[in-house]
């Protein structure tokens, strides 16, 4: 059900860890859903020197959260600001739709650290540097048992 | 992907037995008859779904007229109680279940639910458990019907199914139970346990899939679920699945003769699967009945991960197995029984379900403890919420 990109930044997740002295840290996601994604950032001069992650969650969550990382270093805040998560499930050659919802969460993630960043810094006032859980709720059950 | 390959999930399904196959060949090409035909060819076939029916019969302590042949275990229970409901609206309309019932059941009593029924379902205790006082306190004059399921699918939970059969046959309320996980793996006398009706499926003990079988007892009501011909003693329309039945037929007869030789060897890799497990992986609890449980039925959640992540790694090191955590459709709730024994939804969402069978050795559990500690190790360290119980901030 995944491509092999996705099993790959799965298997092999790049930036996994934690930035000691970040300059913006974004936590979007619910542990009651199912997955979390923490983001770090370095921000020098405007632009992404560094980032890593931690995440719970699913193989695509994962997976959305490695390339996301990756898609932002190097990248200005505006550039980063700009990424939508379209282009991170691009970048992963697709997501199963039922797994899209992953993609927004590395969105959110970068948002929400770049808005903490912003922040920090007196450059923004508007947002509490989280989404939270306002993009998504859990609905409907379904487990992933064969039965 | 790994070269080793270890099937850790016969809840979900079985292969099929050699001696299985062999006995249905030939209804796919010679035997090819149909049985409601006069000539022989067809009263072959039809022999063969008699002796089908027998074997049946003598696994569950029933008569052979009580058998009914259907398409599935999903069909045995719809037709059990959307016929028993239909059939007994007089007498009045309320139906018991339980919280943790396969979706066949659930998803079937909430459709009743729409036509006028109403349904009571009995919660359960931590370790999926329903007691045979709660169903004494929740029968009413106007119950039709009690639907309670012999042995969960998710945490293996085996219910006091007897003793549940002694109160509705008292109060003389009909009392079905879905027993396609219990067949082949508990001892099981539909006329010692007071069952009314109970639903099997061949592809759980090592039949083929896409076959399964009502039992009804003598007298019981039942309205018809499908309509046509008249097969199955007229109540079960369809040119039967002769190659299917036969497998089902030969499947269960083997299963039960093998039972206690099969417990005893599931139990030992269960047991060790458990107690290692526990031993070398923190934070981790057992769902499900410690033993009142089904034989190969092992049932962990690992906190501050997700199942799915679970399964994918062990998927790369070639094992097969379940979780319920929410995944692969687009909700994200976990399962109903995790969250109806009390798990709260993120410890729910880490669960790992192993189900022992047939071809498994206390090899596969030694390769099943050498690579699960890593995976689990690994997905902690990827984890934040993980990282806040390192630091302390979190109280577990
Ligand atoms: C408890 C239980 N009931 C019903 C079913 C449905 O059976 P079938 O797959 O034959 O439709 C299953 C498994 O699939 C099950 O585990």
């Amino acid at each position: 059900m995944y491509s092999q990109k996705v099993m790959d930044h799965f298997m092999n997740p790049r930036n996994v860890g934690e930035i000691p002295d970040a300059d913006g840290i974004g936590e979007v996601g619910n542990a009651k859903c199912g997955d979390i994604m923490k983001m770090y950032l370095k921000i020098e001069n405007n632009i992404i020197v560094d980032a890593k992650f931690k995440t719970f969650g699913c193989g695509a969550a994962v997976a959305t959260s490695s390339m996301a990382t990756e898609m932002v270093k190097g990248k200005t805040i505006e550039e980063a600001l700009a990424i939508t998560n379209k282009a991170v499930a691009e970048a992963l050659d697709g997501l199963p739709p039922i797994k899209m919802h992953c993609s927004n969460l590395a969105e959110e993630a970068i948002k929400a650290a770049i808005e903490d960043y912003m922040r920090k810094n007196g450059k923004s006032g508007n947002g509490n540097g989280s989404c939270g859980v306002c993009c998504r709720k859990c609905e409907d059950v379904h487990s992933q048992y064969e039965e | 992907m790994s070269e080793r390959v270890v099937y850790l999930d016969h809840a979900a399904t079985t292969y099929v037995k050699p001696e299985v196959l062999e006995e249905m060949l030939p209804y796919f090409s010679e035997k090819f008859g149909n049985p409601s035909s006069i000539y022989s060819l067809g009263r072959e076939t039809k022999k063969a779904v008699e002796e089908a029916r027998d074997r049946v019969a003598a696994a569950l302590g029933a008569e052979s007229r009580e058998i009914f042949f259907t398409g599935s275990g999903t069909e045995a229970d719809n037709w059990a109680i959307k016929g028993a409901a239909y059939a007994n609206r007089k007498k009045g309309n309320h139906i018991i279940t339980t919280a943790i019932e396969h979706h066949a059941v659930l998803h079937t009593c909430q459709y009743l639910e729409s036509e006028g029924f109403e349904v009571t379902y009995l919660p359960v205790d931590e370790n999926g458990l329903v007691s045979p006082q709660q169903v004494a306190d929740a029968i009413r004059p106007d119950t039709v019907l009690v639907s309670i399921m012999f042995a969960n699918n998710e945490i293996g939970t085996i219910q006091p199914i007897a003793e549940i059969g002694k109160i509705t046959r008292e109060k003389g309320v009909i009392f079905h139970t879905d027993a396609v996980q219990a067949v082949g793996n508990v001892h099981i006398n539909v006329k010692n346990m007071n069952i009314d009706m109970l639903s099997l499926s061949a592809h759980k003990f090592y039949g083929p899939k896409g076959v399964g079988a009502l039992y009804i007892r003598k007298g019981i009501k039942v309205t018809n679920f499908l309509h046509g011909g008249a097969q199955e003693r007229g109540r079960r329309a369809s040119t039967e699945n002769i190659a299917g039945i036969v497998g089902l037929g030969k499947a269960i007869e083997l299963a039960t003769a093998n039972i206690d030789a099969y417990n005893k060897k599931l139990i030992e890799l269960r047991d060790r699967t458990i107690d290692e497990v526990m031993k070398r992986i923190p934070y981790v609890r057992l769902n499900g009945d410690r033993y009142k449980r089904l034989p190969g039925n092992v049932n962990f959640s690992f906190e501050f991960i997700e199942g799915e992540s679970l399964l994918l790694m062990l998927d790369m090191k070639g094992i097969a197995a379940s979780s319920g955590s929410a995944c692969t459709s687009g909700s994200l709730d976990p399962s109903h029984v995790l969250l109806a024994i009390g798990l709260p939804h993120e410890i729910a969402h880490g669960s790992l379900r192993i189900t022992f069978g047939e071809e498994n050795t206390q090899e596969d559990v030694d390769y099943l403890l050498e690579v699960l500690p890593d995976i689990v190790g690994r997905l902690r360290e990827m984890s934040p919420l993980y990282e806040k119980v390192k630091r302390g901030e979190k109280n577990v």
